[in-house]
Order: structure tokens, then C-alpha cells, then sequence
């Protein structure tokens, strides 16, 4: 009983290691053909200009909102946790080098990874289960190329400049809240913003930004170019990139921070 | 020349394929059929490098479809057109776009052409002004025809054609059936339909192959199927025969 329980699981086991390794060369392969059209992106620059709009242009309204609260939130979390240890006066410094460093980017990207990757993954998905994806291959076109490339520099691209966008947002909300509610001056706050100011932290921020970018088109384009078994299967591949592309922003962020720091 | 040898595939336990040989010359045309989920659409697949064998192997024009470069491949995909089953066309983009993406992706940009090949090739297969028509408001023969127009837009020099004239009105079957026929004739097109309409089979086929069980049953001309003793191949033909011969 116990020894083919231990004999099933160990089965089990490798099995799924197996599917993870067939997995992870399937999603090398794809990044490798895709890197290996990179040549044909100026020729390209439609499907690019396309991606560039829906990713970039049409998550404006969303980081704006999701980058005001947390600039509001980040400045009363401050406030409360400065509260008799530390002066207002550097309130400034410390909510703008956490936006831009880590909540700006961080919270951008899962955002992003919501809206984006899971509408990559369902587009795609949904191509891949009604045989669209066979037919572009049957027209000699190559997926990698006119699907994955432009989605992922489309968003390498995109994803700095909505973190920029949703910096300058989230700073507004915390210097709105700090001066109606906290009573700390414009003076006092933007005075400590610009003593603290390091142009590395902006930089180490938006180079995060990239690679959160870039990972969450990818995942996108890899779960769903793997859908199968129809409108669930394409429902499952949305889950599954929204869930795969959040913990990869995580875990990339990890990784940046032993690297930078 | 396409080549298949002893070609496997299963899917989970599913054994689907169990060694297909076969070879089909240029200017062949050659009508496949056999029982629904016998594999004729997973062996289409195959010859066309969408899915990959567990074991035996697809030739076309000397490139083995499932281990060669990609780039080779897609120079060898340039010269085919496929017809798929469920029409698969490209729910986001105008029948126009459509039926010139292979063209445009391949090259051709000059728009005053593009639409002039669309408009031919909607005409070879009975449609009129749908070019700036969406897929999702066309009906089921109407995306089955496009996308017939679709598969001929680079003048392929393999066509394959997965079912056809399923789902198609008798006058518009049998137009498509000259269609396939005038192909074949005058750019002496290799083609390979897969069809369960025995009007298709009679008029164009030259060769049939027949698949059963996951294997070629029987390979030949028509008249030879048509005289066959052989009982599975007689009960499959009872069917066909009978609307056949009442017609008549
Ligand atoms: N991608 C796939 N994954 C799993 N099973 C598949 C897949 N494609 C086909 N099959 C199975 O392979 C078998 C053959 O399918 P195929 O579509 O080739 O049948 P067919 O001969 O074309 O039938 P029909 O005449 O109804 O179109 C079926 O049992 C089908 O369930
Ligand atoms: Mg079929």
C-alpha cells in the first residue's frame, strides 16, 4: 500500500516535472523565434504601432486611477508609520523613493498584467482553438513573428512609459493628501522630494519596468498559443497568464533588486 | 511530390494514425475519404507541417516537414493552400484583408492589386462585394468560400481542400467542384480534397485513397473502389450510393 503510494507520487512527481521541462523549452522556443525576427520590425511597424496603441495608449484611464490611490495611500501609510519616530519633513522623500522604485512599477505591471496579458492570452488563445493560428501558419506566416514579437516589444516599450505616467500620478495623490490632510507644506513636501531625489532610483524603476513588460506580453502570448478545448480553454489561458504573469512581476522584482542592490 | 512514410499519431491513448504510407505525384488529384474522426483531417495536418508525427515521416518536394528549419518550411508552406474544415478564418480582419494576408505578409503591398485579386478570387467562388464584410456576419458557406479564396490567393501549387463542399447548396457544390477541376486542369495543380460528397469524388477525383482504421485501405482509381468486393468498403459506399443512384 504505502510502497506503491510512494511509487505513485514519485510517478506523479515526474510527471510534472516533465510537463515543466516540455513546457519551459516549448516557451524558449517561441522567444527564440520571435527574437530571431527582430530584424523585420521596421518592415513590421504597423502590427508594432497596433500593439503600442492598445497596450500603451488604452491603459492610460487605468494606471491613472490605480496610480492616483496609491499615491494617496502610500502617503498616509508614511504619515502613520513616521508618527512620533521620524519628521514630516522627509514624508516627501520616502513616499516618492517608494513609488518610484517599487509601487509604481510593481503595481503597474500587475495592472497591466490583468488588462494586457490577459487579453493577449485570451486573443490569442481564441485564435489557437477556432485553427486561426494553423491558418497563419498555413499561409507561411510565422505566429512568432506576427503575433508574439509585436505584443512583447509592444509592451518592453509601453510598460516604462505608463510606470513615468503613473509615477507623476501617484506623486500628485501623495503630495495631495500630505497637503490636505496631513498639513504638510508644498514647500516641505516637494523640498524633501528633490533633497532625496536619486535619478537611479527613477532609472532602476523603469528598467523593471521593461522586464515586467516584456514578461507578462510573453506569458500572454505563450498560455494562450497552448490553449486548447474551446471557450473554456481560452477562459482557463486568461486565468492562467493573469495568475503566471503576477508571480513572474514578483519574482522578477526579487531577482532585479539582488542585482541592482 | 509529397511523400508519407509509416506515419504515426497518437493523441493520449488515442491511436488515430497507425502508419499511413502514401505518395502523391504532381498533378495528382486524389479524393480521401473515409469514416468521420478516422483521421483524414489530422493526416492533412501532417502533410502540412501543423502537427508532428510520433514516428514516420512527411516529405514534400524533398523537405521532411517535421524536422527541417522553419524558414524551410515556410518557403515550402508559400507554394500550398489549405482549405481548413472549419473555414478558420481571421475573426478580426475584413474578408479583404483576409483573402490578401498571405500577399501583403509575403510582399505584395500595392493596395489597387490586392483588391483586384480579392475581387477575382471572391468571383471563382460565387461572391460579389463582401470585401469589407466581417467574418462574424457572414454565413457558414459564405466563411467556408472566403476562405476558399483565402487558400487560393497565392496561386498555390498544392491545394488541399478539407471538405469542401460541406455545408454548400447543390449549385454552389458543384461550382466549386468545376472550381477544383478547372484548377487542377489548367495550372495543373496537385490537389487533395477531403470530402464525404461522392458528387466531388465522381467528377474530379482521379485517384482515391480510402482510410480505415488508421491505415490506407485501399489506394486506386474510382471505378476500381466503386467495383470492390471488400466489405468495409462496400458497406462505407452503401451509404454514398443510394441518394446516388435514387437521383437518377
Ligand atoms: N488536436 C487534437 N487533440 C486531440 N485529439 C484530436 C486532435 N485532433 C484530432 N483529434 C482526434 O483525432 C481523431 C481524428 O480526427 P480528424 O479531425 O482527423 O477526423 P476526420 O477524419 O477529419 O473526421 P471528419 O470527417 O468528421 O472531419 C478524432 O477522434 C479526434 O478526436
Ligand atoms: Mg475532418
Amino acid at each position: 500500500m504505502s510502497r506503491s503510494f510512494t511509487l505513485r507520487t514519485v510517478g506523479r512527481l515526474g510527471g510534472l516535472i516533465r510537463r515543466f521541462v516540455a513546457e519551459f523549452g516549448q516557451a524558449a522556443m517561441l522567444l527564440w523565434r520571435a527574437a530571431s525576427y527582430t530584424r523585420r520590425i521596421p518592415r513590421d511597424r504597423r502590427l508594432l504601432l497596433d500593439q503600442m496603441a492598445h497596450i500603451g495608449a488604452d491603459s492610460l484611464p487605468l494606471v491613472f486611477v490605480i496610480g492616483f490611490f496609491t499615491g494617496m495611500v502610500s502617503a498616509w501609510q508614511a504619515a502613520y508609520q513616521f508618527k512620533g519616530l521620524i519628521p514630516y519633513s522627509l514624508l516627501g522623500a520616502a513616499v516618492s523613493r517608494a513609488i518610484f522604485l517599487e509601487l509604481g512599477p510593481v503595481l503597474t505591471a500587475i495592472v497591466i498584467a490583468g488588462r494586457v496579458g490577459a487579453s493577449i492570452a485570451a486573443e490569442i488563445g481564441t485564435m489557437r482553438v477556432t485553427e486561426q493560428i494553423d491558418a497563419l501558419e498555413s499561409l507561411a506566416i510565422s505566429p512568432a513573428r506576427y503575433l508574439a514579437l509585436p505584443r512583447i516589444v509592444a509592451a518592453v516599450i509601453m510598460m516604462p512609459l505608463l510606470v513615468i505616467f503613473a509615477n507623476a500620478i501617484a506623486l500628485g495623490g501623495a503630495y495631495i493628501v500630505s497637503n490636505l490632510f496631513l498639513d504638510i507644506s508644498s514647500k516641505m513636501f516637494f523640498e524633501s522630494v528633490q533633497r532625496f531625489f536619486q535619478v537611479k532610483d527613477i532609472v532602476i524603476g523603469l528598467v523593471k519596468a521593461l522586464f515586467f513588460g516584456g514578461a507578462t506580453a510573453f506569458i500572454g502570448v505563450h498560455v494562450g498559443m497552448n490553449a486548447s478545448g474551446g471557450a473554456e480553454g481560452v477562459g482557463n489561458a486568461t486565468i492562467r497568464s493573469f495568475v503566471l504573469s503576477s508571480a513572474m512581476i514578483l519574482v522578477l522584482d526579487v531577482m532585479l533588486w539582488k542585482i541592482f542592490f | 511530390m509529397i511523400e508519407i512514410r509509416n506515419l504515426h499519431k497518437s493523441f493520449g491513448e488515442q491511436e488515430v494514425l497507425r502508419g499511413i504510407d502514401l505518395r502523391i505525384n504532381d498533378g495528382d488529384t486524389v479524393a480521401i475519404i473515409g469514416q468521420s474522426g478516422c483521421g483524414k483531417s489530422v493526416l492533412l495536418k501532417h502533410i502540412i507541417g501543423l502537427m508532428q508525427p510520433d514516428s514516420g515521416e512527411v516529405i514534400v518536394d524533398g523537405v521532411n516537414m517535421s524536422t527541417a528549419k522553419p524558414r524551410v518550411i515556410e518557403k515550402i508552406r508559400q507554394e500550398l493552400g489549405f482549405l481548413f474544415q472549419g473555414s478558420a478564418l481571421f475573426d478580426s480582419m475584413t474578408v479583404l484583408e483576409n483573402v490578401t494576408l498571405g500577399l501583403r505578409e509575403h510582399g505584395l503591398r500595392d493596395e489597387k492589386e490586392l483588391a483586384r485579386i480579392t475581387k477575382e478570387k471572391l468571383a471563382l467562388v460565387g461572391l460579389h462585394g463582401i470585401e469589407e464584410r466581417m467574418p462574424s456576419n457572414l454565413s457558414g458557406g459564405m466563411k467556408k468560400r472566403v476562405a476558399l479564396a483565402r487558400a487560393l490567393a497565392t496561386n498555390p501549387k498544392y491545394m488541399f481542400y478539407d471538405e469542401p463542399t460541406t455545408g454548400l447548396d447543390p449549385i454552389t457544390s458543384d461550382q466549386i467542384d468545376g472550381l477544383i477541376e478547372g484548377l487542377t486542369a489548367k495550372l495543373r495543380a496537385t490537389s487533395v480534397i477531403v470530402t464525404h460528397d461522392m458528387f466531388t469524388v465522381e467528377r474530379i477525383a482521379k485517384r482515391m485513397v480510402f482510410l480505415h482504421e488508421g491505415k490506407v485501405h485501399f489506394d486506386g482509381p474510382p471505378a476500381e473502389l466503386n467495383a470492390s468486393r471488400n466489405p468495409i468498403i462496400s458497406l462505407f459506399l452503401e451509404r454514398y450510393r443510394s441518394p446516388l443512384t435514387l437521383a437518377r
